[in-house]
């Protein structure tokens, strides 16, 4: 098994609130997502086990949105929003200076394990652009100095 | 100058917390309601106050309500849809960080008025500090007794719960969020049965939006008449707008509905950024169509915008100055919709894919100048011929910048390259 209890529990206690159980795959892929950081199909046929639905009703859902991935990411999953506010104010260029910076391919894990950076559509965060979602928090008004210090900071946190 | 109605305590650090929105007033209105208001009643104040959903479509928020059948024995339903994902649009994530309670407690008034006893907030599932904190006021309302059981002793139950969307811009379409929130991908579904009819599990559902539920407290203390007296004619009250892109002061402001585009730009938001010419307006997210700066004196309210030629939308304001690329902003936007697209439908889930390629092509210098017609050709077979209106979107920013800057797509094709370079860069510091 690969979920631990805790999680089980709770996946099994959020489906609870929802009249029908079904209601409860989304919750149930984020409990697991924030536990592994990456979703599999052992993980897929756990959440269908506990929930008591079938395997396909679980992977379908999961592969329609882009919250729970498949392959596993660097410990800082950096999402640039690549969309018309911040596009306008440098994000094209925010992403090709962080994968200058940290010698890595779009969607790739850098060397050290620690990074991997995607595009992604808007974060609504476009008042405050150009931005960039680090796992789950939002980094915004970004500029050059701003994105080195942050990179340190990470790295230092390892 | 602004008008702060739902965003007056915003700027308050603490106004998320139960402590303070009740120092500022909140569920006042719920208790009232409770207390004195009958649903068919609270409709009908919701009905003569003129409010109109906040979403992007403008329908009439009581008008709306009264479609819930009356007689149905069927547990009825109240969705807060806040999956806001248009881009240029960031305006519901301030009132659910800044004032949850003034969320909570329009979910509660609308689920009283419609009759529903569990009611569902869809949140984006990138919004973390928004579903924190609106997962904290339900919880903290819980514990005052303005939820659950009998609340306050009127006889009256109600539940609601927290979930977090995946990642899909469509679930912001309210079928497709009621078919992510049975845990179904997000598809959307045929109308009719119109939600309000057969909705989340076949049962009679309103959705509404974010910023259309905050305005429901005040309305219920204020009165349908004060509320009125807001805005136009048509539009009543305020909207929060957001604007992005080529401005000095970026950000959201709520307005008195009818304000001027011009004054919001050149005013509160500063003016253009480095003091260059305006270029192109997005009023109202990117799905509503460019306007160009002779309608730099367009009121914001929906028929004034719609008479100008675009629609008010969300109210995402994205401007855009001299040197920006419209065939790179069209690829941008077209980008967008191919990733967002459910695929549910052939036209919508095959064109949107069809016209990023074509705008790519373009943009990287290899366009055939039998592409525009060719854009225009898809964008025609998309458009009316999609479920949701997701491929009606798709195709705004395509046809609207070939109508508005036919030139520059020659331009682009003919020499291979921009008109003008949009190599925006980051700021250094």
């Amino acid at each position: 098994m690969i979920l631990s209890d805790s999680a089980k529990l709770q996946i099994s206690q959020t489906a609870k609130r929802y009249p029908k159980v079904r209601s409860a795959i989304l919750p149930a892929l984020h409990i697991a997502y924030e536990e592994h950081g990456y979703l599999s199909d052992q993980i897929y046929e756990e959440i269908a086990q506990i929930l008591d639905l079938k395997l396909i009703e679980v992977a379908e859902a999961a592969s329609f949105y882009t919250m729970f991935p498949k392959a596993k990411r660097g410990k800082y999953l950096i999402q640039v929003c690549r969309n018309i506010s911040c596009a306008l104010l440098g994000s094209h260029h925010l992403t090709a200076y962080l994968l200058d910076k940290l010698n890595v391919e779009l969607g790739e894990i850098t060397a050290d394990g620690l990074f991997t950076v995607v595009e992604a559509e808007c974060l609504g965060s476009c008042t405050t652009a150009p931005m960039m979602q680090v796992n789950a928090h939002y980094y915004e008004n970004l500029t050059v100095e701003k994105v080195d210090r942050l990179i340190e900071e990470f790295r230092s946190q390892k | 100058m602004e008008t702060k109605l739902l965003t007056q305590h915003v700027g308050d650090p603490q106004q998320h917390t139960m402590e303070r929105a009740i120092e500022h007033g909140a569920y006042q209105a719920w208790q009232k309601v409770l207390k004195e208001i009958a649903p068919a009643d609270l409709i009908q104040i919701v009905k003569d106050s003129g409010l109109r959903g906040r979403g992007g479509a403008g329908f009439p928020t009581g008008l709306k309500w009264s479609f819930v059948p009356k007689d149905s024995l069927k547990s009825k339903y109240l969705c807060c849809n806040a999956d806001e994902s248009e881009p240029g649009t960031c305006k519901d994530r301030v009132l659910l960080e800044g004032d949850p309670h003034a969320v909570v407690e329009g979910m509660m008034i609308a689920s009283y008025a419609i009759g529903c006893h569990t009611a569902f907030f869809y949140i984006r599932g990138e919004y973390d500090i928004g579903q924190v904190r609106m997962s904290k006021a339900i919880a903290d309302a819980y514990a005052k007794g303005f939820l659950g059981k009998n609340i306050l002793g009127s006889g009256y139950d109600l539940d609601i719960v927290v979930h977090r969307g995946g990642g899909a811009y469509i679930c912001g379409e309210e079928t497709a969020l009621l078919s992510s929130l049975e845990g179904d991908k997000g598809l959307a579904r045929l109308k009719p049965p119109f939600p309000a009819v057969e909705g989340l599990y076949r049962c009679p559902t309103i959705i509404n939006n974010v910023e259309t539920l905050a305005n429901l407290p005040h309305i219920v203390v204020k009165g349908a008449q004060w509320f009125a007296s807001l805005g136009t004619e048509k539009s009543k009250g305020t909207r929060i707008f957001s604007v992005s892109g080529h401005v000095k002061n970026p950000g959201n402001y709520e307005l008195e509905l009818g304000y001027s585009l011009r004054d919001l730009v050149y005013g509160l938001a500063g003016g253009i950024l480095d003091d260059r010419p305006l270029k192109a307006i997005i009023p109202g997210g990117s799905s509503t169509p460019v306007l160009l700066p002779d309608k730099i004196d367009t009121k914001l309210d929906f028929e004034s915008v719609a008479a100008a030629g675009s629609m008010l939308g969300s109210g995402a304001v994205i401007v855009m100055h001299e040197e920006t690329c419209i065939v790179w902003v069209a690829e941008i936007l077209a980008h967008f919709y191919m990733h967002e697209s459910c695929g549910k439908c052939t036209p919508c889930r095959q064109g949107t894919g069809w016209i990023y390629e074509i705008l790519r092509r373009i943009e990287a210098g290899y366009g055939k100048m039998e592409d525009i017609d060719t854009l225009l050709d898809i964008a025609d077979n998309i458009e009316g011929n999609t479920i949701c209106p997701l491929g009606d979107a798709a195709v705004v920013p395509v046809i609207s910048t070939i109508k508005l800057f036919r030139d520059e797509y020659v331009y682009h094709i003919e020499h291979g390259k921009c008109k003008v370079h949009s190599q925006f860069k980051l700021r250094t510091k």
